[in-house]
């Protein structure tokens, strides 16, 4: 499988988790796992910030910094001084 | 109101692709009439489901709903499509159409309740980041259930209801990454094309076709050969397969004149060295936004890392080559 190097500001809150496991289905890296009902962090650096588990989380136990991740439109976003680009990608 | 009496008819769809179809998808990889991918918006029959027939979510861009249906062949169920203006189901996502209120506002005007009796939505996994599955089920009533990755694991999931942890993976495999060429190399043709045309008439015909190799390196060697090239960074492994180009026609460059000055040979051999990877490089970068691993914050940081350094080797190519072409006039060389 190709290197994956990516820095990520994914946060797990353990305190707030419930062990529901929705994270675990919504991950597309595995990132999540769930043993004998709580959620493990197992493979941290293999997120990519698509931001599902955040977003799918009912209790709030997930903080991640997703957002379009085209490198076309981030360098149009520095250029603008934008803080989001607008991807243009439909492929 | 019009418009609320059209979308509660529910149209009818087949698991059939047609060859139409098939050169509507060429089309759309090629990105030929980008945006223009469309199918209407609203609920779809396929086969003949009744009121306890599944129903599956799809975004309203041709390849994702093909897929859908070509998987759920010989099926009985119904296909809601949500306006996603002609993206995918994953980008969709990331930009928020494929998105909790779409799919609520599309619940809604369908008269999804009035036609089936159960109360289970079946998205595709990679819809998860623009939907909140609970928000769903407390403004509609519906269970969102996640299905795989891919449309064709359907009729697997389907049998247990339960995705395995390997159809809840993404990949991006050899085949994955050439079927995103065409995209790649339509968008830099036209830049391409220009560029060749005004460094013929400056540097002549080895500096114009440098730059062919050195985008298409960076278009097409780079998506082909990405697991395989060092370093963990794209700007890296771009520069670096940018060089390995580059060679050739520095070697070419630096031997072609055998009687002009050493040093001429070896500017005229760097200029190559130094302006063509940065080309590749931006486009290896620019490649993260099809990949399916990369993170927001890794990209951000390459290019803050990396950007000013290719500007840097693609300024100072540029200059040389200038220089050259001055002292080549100037008769010089």
């Amino acid at each position: 499988m190709v290197g994956v190097s990516t820095l990520n500001t994914l946060k797990f809150d353990a305190e707030l988790c419930t062990g529901c496991g929705m994270c675990v289905d919504v991950c597309p890296h595995a990132v999540f796992a769930l043993n004998s009902r709580t959620i493990h962090v197992v493979r941290a650096d293999a997120c990519m910030e698509c931001g599902a588990c955040q977003v799918n989380c009912p209790f709030g136990a997930i903080q991640v910094d997703s957002g379009v991740g085209c490198a076309a439109a981030m360098i149009r976003a520095a250029l603008t001084r934008q803080k989001q680009g607008e991807c243009g990608c439909s492929g | 109101m019009t418009g609320q009496t059209d979308d509660r008819v529910v149209q009818t769809t087949t698991s059939a692709i047609t060859w139409a179809n098939r050169w509507d998808h060429f089309l759309a990889r090629w990105a030929i009439h980008r945006g223009g991918h469309r199918v209407a918006p609203g609920l779809n029959a396929l086969g003949h489901p009744t009121a306890d027939a599944p129903v599956f979510v799809t975004a309203n861009y041709t390849l994702s709903f093909d897929a859908l249906r070509a998987a759920l062949v010989g099926m009985d169920g119904y296909i809601l499509v949500l306006d996603t203006k002609g993206i995918n189901v994953w980008c969709a996502a990331g930009k928020g159409t494929f998105g909790t209120d779409e799919l609520v506002q599309r619940i809604e005007v369908t008269g999804l309740k009035n036609v089936v009796r159960h109360r289970t939505l079946i998205l595709p996994q990679l819809g998860a980041p623009g939907i909140a599955a609970h928000q769903i089920k407390k403004q509609t009533g519906f269970k969102v259930e996640y299905g795989p990755v891919r449309a064709a694991d359907l009729p697997a999931y389907l049998k247990t209801h339960q995705a395995t942890p390997e159809m809840r993976r993404v990949h991006f495999s050899l085949r994955d990454r050439l079927v995103l060429i065409p995209v790649e190399l339509v968008a830099a043709l036209l830049p391409m094309l220009l560029a060749a045309v005004a460094l013929y008439l400056v540097g002549g015909s080895v500096t114009s076709s440098a730059v062919i190799a050195a985008v298409l390196a960076g278009t097409v060697l780079f998506p082909i050969l990405l697991p395989w090239l060092p370093t963990h960074e794209f700007s890296t492994r771009g520069l670096i397969l940018g060089g390995i180009v580059a060679l050739p026609f520095a070697l070419m460059t630096f031997l072609s004149n055998p009687n002009a000055a050493l040093w001429l040979r070896v500017v005229g051999a760097l200029t190559f060295l130094i302006s063509l990877p940065p080309i590749t490089a931006f486009l290896a970068l620019n490649f993260t936004g099809a990949t399916t691993f990369t993170s927001r914050t890794g990209v951000r940081r390459e290019i803050f890392a990396y950007i000013p350094v290719m500007a840097w080797m693609f300024g100072a190519g540029i200059a040389l080559t200038i220089a050259r072409a001055a002292i080549k006039i100037l008769g010089g060389a």
